[in-house]
Order: C-alpha cells, then sequence, then structure tokens
C-alpha cells in the first residue's frame, strides 16, 4: 500500500498533538507538523504531501491565505484540504470552500470524525 | 507421412474424441431421462394408490404435515437465531461507538494534560490553557483569573474573545467566579438560562490542596457548540487540577529565576 503523506499547519500545538493522535491510527501514513500558513506553504511547496489538514486564524499567514496560494500552484492544484477551524459561521465555511477547500471540520473535533473525512479525501 | 496427411490425422483424432465425448454426454442424457420417467411414474403411481386407499392417503398426509410442522420449527430457529445475532451486532455497535467516545476523551485528556505540564513559562501555560477552553472545550469567550494573595482579589491574567482589560478583577465569594473559588467547585450555568449579563457560563475554580490559584471562567460557547457534554466535565475536572499545579510551578519558577538572578547580581557585586 502506498505511504500517504499529511501536513497538518496549525498554530496550536495542543491541536496539532491531539490531530496527531488521530491520525496515527490510520496505516502507512507519515505526517508532518507546520507551525502557521508561511510553515504550512514552505513544506508544501519544497515536499510532497496528499492531503493538508489547515486551520484558518493563525499568524504570519491564515489559512485562508493559504488555501488561495495552495490552489495556486500548479502543483498543489488538486491536492486535498480539509479546513479544521473554529470559525463555526456558514459564511465561513461557504467562504473556505469556494476558496477550494474540499471539506470543512469545526473545532472541537471528534477524531473519528476527523478519520472519516481523511479517509475520504484520501480515498482509503 | 506427409505434413499434409500428418495434419489431417491429427484433426481426425480430435474428431473422434469429440465425436465420443458427444456420445457420452447423449447416453448420460438418456439415462437421466429414463431416471425421471421411472421418479415420475412411482409418483403417479403412489398418488393414485393413495386416492384409491383412504389410508394410504391418510399416511402420505401425516408425512406431509410432520415434514411441515419440521420445516416450521427449523424456520422458527434460524429466526431466533438472526434475532440473536442482530441483538449482538447491535450491542458490538454500541460498545463500538462507546469506545470510540472513551477514545476521544482518553486523547482528549491526555493531550491536554501533556501540554499543561510541558513548559515552566508563565505567559505560554497560561495560552495553554486558553488554548485547551478554546479548541477542546470550545469556548468563545474565556479569561483566567489568578488569586492575588495580597488584595485577596481575583485578578485576569490571560483571556481570548475579549480584550483582557474587559475583565474586572473579581472579589472571593462574590458572582459565579467569587463563590466558585471560595467552594473550590465547579459552577455552572446552562448556556442560553437567565442571570447576570457579565456572569461567566463555568467558572473552574484553580486549586493545589487548600491553596486557591484562581479561576477559569468560560463567557461564551462558539456558535457550533451547543452545549456541554460528558468530555467537558472531565475538562474541567482536568483543568482545576492541572492547570493550578502548572500554573503554581510556573509561579514559582518564575520567583525562584528572580531571586536566583538577585543573589548572582549581589555576588557579582560583592566579588567586584
Amino acid at each position: 500500500m502506498q505511504r500517504r503523506r499529511i501536513l497538518i499547519v496549525e498554530d496550536s500545538p495542543t491541536m496539532r498533538q491531539l490531530l496527531m493522535f488521530a491520525l496515527k491510527r490510520l496505516p502507512n501514513v507519515e505526517i508532518v507538523e507546520a507551525r502557521d500558513g508561511m510553515d504550512g506553504l514552505r513544506k508544501l511547496t519544497g515536499d510532497h504531501f496528499d492531503l493538508a489538514l489547515v486551520d484558518i486564524n493563525m499568524p504570519v499567514m491564515d489559512g485562508l491565505k493559504l488555501i488561495r496560494l495552495i490552489r495556486d500552484e500548479e502543483a498543489l492544484a488538486h491536492m486535498p484540504i480539509a479546513v479544521i477551524t473554529t470559525e463555526g459561521a456558514e459564511e465561513d465555511r461557504a467562504r473556505a470552500l469556494a476558496l477550494g477547500a474540499d471539506a470543512y471540520l469545526t473545532k472541537p473535533v471528534q477524531a473519528g470524525r476527523v478519520l472519516a473525512v481523511v479517509r475520504e479525501l484520501l480515498k482509503v | 507421412m506427409t505434413q499434409r496427411e500428418g495434419d489431417l490425422f491429427e484433426r481426425a483424432t480430435e474428431f473422434l474424441a469429440m465425436f465420443r465425448r458427444g456420445a457420452e454426454f447423449t447416453r448420460e442424457l438418456v439415462e437421466e431421462n429414463a431416471r425421471l420417467r421411472r421418479k415420475l411414474h412411482e409418483l403417479e403411481t403412489r398418488q393414485s394408490d393413495a386416492a384409491q386407499d383412504p389410508k394410504e392417503w391418510e399416511r402420505l398426509r401425516e408425512e406431509l404435515t410432520e415434514r411441515i410442522q419440521g420445516l416450521e420449527s427449523e424456520r422458527q430457529d434460524a429466526l431466533e437465531r438472526l434475532r440473536a445475532l442482530e441483538q449482538e451486532n447491535r450491542h458490538f455497535a454500541r460498545r463500538c461507538v462507546e469506545i470510540e467516545e472513551e477514545n476521544n476523551s482518553l486523547a482528549n485528556l491526555y493531550v491536554a494534560s501533556y501540554q499543561l505540564h510541558s513548559t515552566l513559562d508563565l505567559p505560554e501555560v497560561l495560552r495553554i490553557v486558553v488554548e485547551i477552553v478554546i479548541n477542546l472545550i470550545g469556548a468563545e469567550v474565556v479569561s483566567v483569573y489568578a488569586h492575588d494573595e495580597k488584595t485577596g482579589r481575583l485578578e485576569p491574567v490571560a483571556a481570548e474573545g475579549r480584550d483582557r482589560n474587559r475583565f474586572p478583577a473579581l472579589a472571593v465569594g462574590t458572582g459565579l467566579v467569587g463563590v466558585s473559588v471560595e467552594r473550590g467547585e465547579i459552577l455552572t450555568r446552562e448556556p442560553g438560562a437567565a442571570g447576570a449579563a457579565e456572569e461567566p457560563l463555568v467558572s473552574i475554580p484553580l486549586r493545589v490542596g487548600d491553596r486557591s490559584i484562581g479561576a477559569i471562567a468560560l463567557f461564551s460557547l462558539l456558535v457550533q457548540k451547543e452545549k456541554f457534554n460528558a468530555l467537558d466535565d472531565e475538562l474541567f475536572a482536568l483543568l482545576a487540577g492541572h492547570a493550578a499545579t502548572s500554573i503554581l510551578a510556573a509561579q514559582l519558577h518564575a520567583q525562584s529565576e528572580r531571586k536566583l538572578n538577585t543573589m548572582q547580581g549581589l555576588i557579582e557585586l560583592l566579588t567586584r
């Protein structure tokens, strides 16, 4: 089975650790962390990833800007993106999806829900 | 033998084998046909005998009734087994959901506890406390109060969702936060319930043994968070104990660092 690489772009160490915990239950997955949008973009453009989990409210570069830049990048245009955020308003969801996010989850998240979305996006 | 004769011989052999297989198949068909004819004749004879002989007819009827009853009983057994299996499946599905929830709760509690004890830097500890309340519980507006032992008041030291300066200092024993600190109890107010506008939904007193460290107050929840659940109660209890020890440890560490710096300064002055 092909090894999948997932990037978690999240400024909260607590959330990063919680997401790592959940994703480690998937077989054949390598998880990489980025602490803000800029760090995320650097890692995404420097290496191959099969999926990105992106927070919206982050320092340096927010998640929405990161999504826009990812979709503008030809090599990353089709990489699945799941947003995990505290922003639960419908307009925030619509904005993120319009920019090119493939899934939108609101905090607090259940590990099972995250895994279900990741499995769907990775088709595993 | 020439090549052409060889090919012809080979094809003739193949044709012969095919013909033999056809003959064998036809013979089997004829035999099966004869067997079915005999069976039909036997059944017709039995039916005709039974029709003429009431005893034979009765015996045949009883035989068939017994067979039907046997099949009915087998069907009943199968249905009962199916029902038992379905019940077992439902039980396993429920257990699976419960285990998934327990797993999720344990992961949240482990991560919260791990993060709280990951640093001795006070601002970092306070940031982690707020982060846990926002990300794992789903609070929108939160404030952390430190208990000032000199004045006896609760001073806001960290906040999220609203500027820290907008949270006033509180007196112990007054309001939801003050009473919760005085009693050492987690006090809650249902979201949407009537009450003073400035009163929080939850107040978590922070204590280490009998020593009051402060409190965490949750004033409102994220739009997608409708109400508190069992995991939130576990997190409140965890924060009450672990956030208190982390904050106290960080405060003591900061104090000892300050004392150490002062001592070093003095030593430097004396040895100059």
